[in-house]
């Protein structure tokens, strides 16, 4: 089985966001770039099935030369090779469109992707990739069992989830739930050597245009300081949300 | 041309959320001078989508679709939209039309634009306010193509009130057996009680509540208010509740009207997935717990003194103003 996971470079969680050029770009400044979490679970249990059913595992991104540091880290996390698309992300659906060359050309089983990537959240990228390449699509997947090209894969569903069965190939926008928090790795000074050696290939972008532009960025505008209310005014609480924030 | 809106239903009948988009598909159509058509899957009654400016609903009943199924469901909704020749397609942020919307996208060669909070701040070219960097910050975004999607954000454009005849017609897409490649096995849900992505009011409890055992008085409290209960990651991961009641960065995204925060310190991966929320009430027995900083309401307490009271008060509340 080959499986391709799809990696986001983003932000880490608790990264200060601002905007720069006339709030149009993201200020990187001082910012650290990780592993979509979401992408992270994706590669751990793609991890599992290298060692357990024999898989072998590719990341790619799409993206210029500064993720590259991103894709070394899941390299040594485990990976067996690396593909960058060199390009902008410019929009979900054109990185979705690279990414089914990639599919298309590296005859990929099984796609590992996100639910969405925390930085522009789109939410968008597994499901299109999936419809581009003609392949099963599971989203928001919590639990993902492969036997031979026969797929079980569980779903989180607004207020609880839902066991399908499908077949390969296959996409899924997976989440927490896919492996526990307690497996996800951390490189080790091994496997941090061994990635120096496996493959980081670069290749040119397909010719796809964006179909939206960010045109601006925004900050919430800053939030009021919060009212205190005596614990032991209950009333005063009950009071506000009704005739204040007209909530209740 | 019309505007197209997706009504999602669940056993029949449609949910809140439905009636939120198709108010924003109204507002939409308004902008544009046209008119709004509805499509549904497999909801008898669909009178209702009228008191939201719905003009005409194409009702689908179909059995294949009894059960969710993303491709399916894109090649209904595409067909309507090729039918009615829309040029924007309205969608809910439901875990079931973000699945459905990025496949109906690729195969109407449509932009979509997600966790849009706002109505088009224009039409041409149409650009939309949508979230970006889990809540902290807005993105506004054109969408250049003929045919656009937009979907919808939980609870951020409310219902609106319209006047439409929603008059229905039997509409039957033609669906392939080769859509049909997942098949749903087993559901497991909790039936009868408020989901997180559908509730106005949401009740979430954190660490500070020492046990599962403790949870009563905040399934006591989200039962006066008639909201979902949820918790914070720490509390799923120690297995005190379920991982659907996760949220946060990492779990289910919120975006209530009021959410309730007992015994959570306020974490930023914890804020980034509750920010949406419009009011934030947080009751915590220390003063310098970051969640007041992003609260609109506190109150600095110990949450078994504190919820029982605010129990009580509610229930009187309630009786008076019923
Ligand atoms: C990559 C990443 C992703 C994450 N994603 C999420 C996520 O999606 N969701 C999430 O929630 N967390 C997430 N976290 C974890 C987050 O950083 C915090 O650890 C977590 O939110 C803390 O949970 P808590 O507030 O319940 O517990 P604690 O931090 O232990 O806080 C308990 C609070 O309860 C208060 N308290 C104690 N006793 C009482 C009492 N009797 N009455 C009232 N208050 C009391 C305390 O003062 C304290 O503020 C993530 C972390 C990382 C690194
Ligand atoms: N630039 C990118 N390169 C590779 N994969 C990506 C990229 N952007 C998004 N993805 C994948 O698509 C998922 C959903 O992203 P998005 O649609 O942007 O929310 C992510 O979790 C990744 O798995």
């Amino acid at each position: 089985m080959k499986i391709l996971v799809c990696i986001s470079h983003v932000p880490d969680t608790t990264s200060k966001i601002n905007f720069t050029e006339g709030d149009t770009k993201f200020d990187t400044n001082g910012v650290q770039f990780v592993i979509n979490p979401n992408d992270e679970f994706g590669l751990t249990r793609a991890m599992w099935f290298k060692e357990k059913q024999g898989a072998t595992v590719d990341v790619v991104n799409v993206g210029g030369a500064e993720t590259e540091p991103t894709l070394r880290k899941a390299l040594a996390i485990g990976a067996d090779g690396a593909i960058r698309v060199n390009a902008t992300a410019t929009d979900g659906f054109f990185v979705a469109k690279q990414l089914a060359e990639v599919v298309k050309n590296g005859g990929y089983d099984l796609v590992i992707a996100g639910r969405e990537s925390i930085d522009y959240n789109g939410g968008m990228v597994p499901g299109m990739l999936a419809e581009l390449t003609g392949a099963n699509f599971v989203n928001n997947c919590i639990g993902l069992e492969i036997d031979g090209t026969n797929a079980t894969a569980v779903r989180e569903i607004d207020g609880g989830k839902e066991t399908s069965s499908t077949s390969l190939p296959l996409v899924i926008g997976g989440q927490k739930g896919l492996v526990e928090e307690s497996d996800l790795r951390i490189p080790n000074m091994r496997g941090i050597m061994m990635a120096r050696k496996k493959p980081l290939n670069v290749i040119e972008a397909a010719d796809t245009a964006a179909e939206t532009t960010a045109v601006k960025f925004e900050k919430p505008a800053p939030k009021g300081a919060v009212k205190l209310v005596d614990a032991n005014n209950i009333d005063e609480l009950v009071n506000l949300l009704h005739n204040e924030a007209k909530v209740i | 041309m019309s505007i197209l809106v997706y009504t999602e239903s669940e056993q029949g009948k449609f949910k809140k959320a439905a009636f939120e988009v198709a108010s924003y598909a109204k507002e939409v159509a308004n902008q544009l001078g046209t008119t709004v058509t509805a499509v549904a899957i497999n909801v008898d009654d669909t009178s209702e989508l009228g008191k939201y400016g719905v003009d005409k609903v194409l009702k689908v009943s179909e059995d294949t679709l009894k059960d969710f199924n993303a491709k399916a469901y894109a090649a209904t909704i595409q067909q309507a939209a090729e039918k009615e020749a829309a040029k924007v397609v309205v969608v809910s942020s439901s875990a079931d039309s973000k699945s459905v919307a990025p496949i109906l996208a690729v195969n109407l060669s449509a932009g979509y634009a997600s966790n849009v909070v706002a109505a088009p701040e224009s039409t041409s070219p149409f650009v939309v306010k949508r979230t970006a960097f889990t809540n902290k910050a807005f993105n506004h975004t054109e969408i250049n193509s003929d045919v656009k999607i937009v979907g919808v954000s939980n609870n951020a454009f409310g219902l609106v009130e319209n006047s439409g005849n929603a008059a229905a017609e039997a509409f039957s897409p033609s669906l392939n057996d080769a859509l049909f490649g997942v098949k749903v096995e087993s559901l497991d849900k909790v039936t009868g009680k408020v989901t997180i992505a559908d509730a106005e009011i949401v009740v979430s409890a954190g660490r500070g509540l020492k046990g599962p055992e403790n949870w009563g008085m905040v399934e006591e409290l989200a039962d006066v208010l008639g909201a979902a209960t949820a918790c914070s990651k720490p509390v799923s991961d120690l297995g005190w509740r379920p991982h659907s009641e996760h949220v946060g960065q990492t779990g289910k995204p919120v975006a209530s009207n009021l959410y309730i925060a007992i015994g959570i310190s306020g974490a930023i991966q914890h804020l980034a997935g509750i920010n949406a929320s419009k009011v934030k009430v947080v009751i915590n027995t220390d003063p310098e717990a970051p969640f007041f900083k992003a609260a609109d309401y506190g109150i600095v307490g110990d949450a078994f003194e504190v919820v029982p009271q605010l129990i009580e008060k509610l229930k009187e509340f309630k009786a008076n103003n019923a």
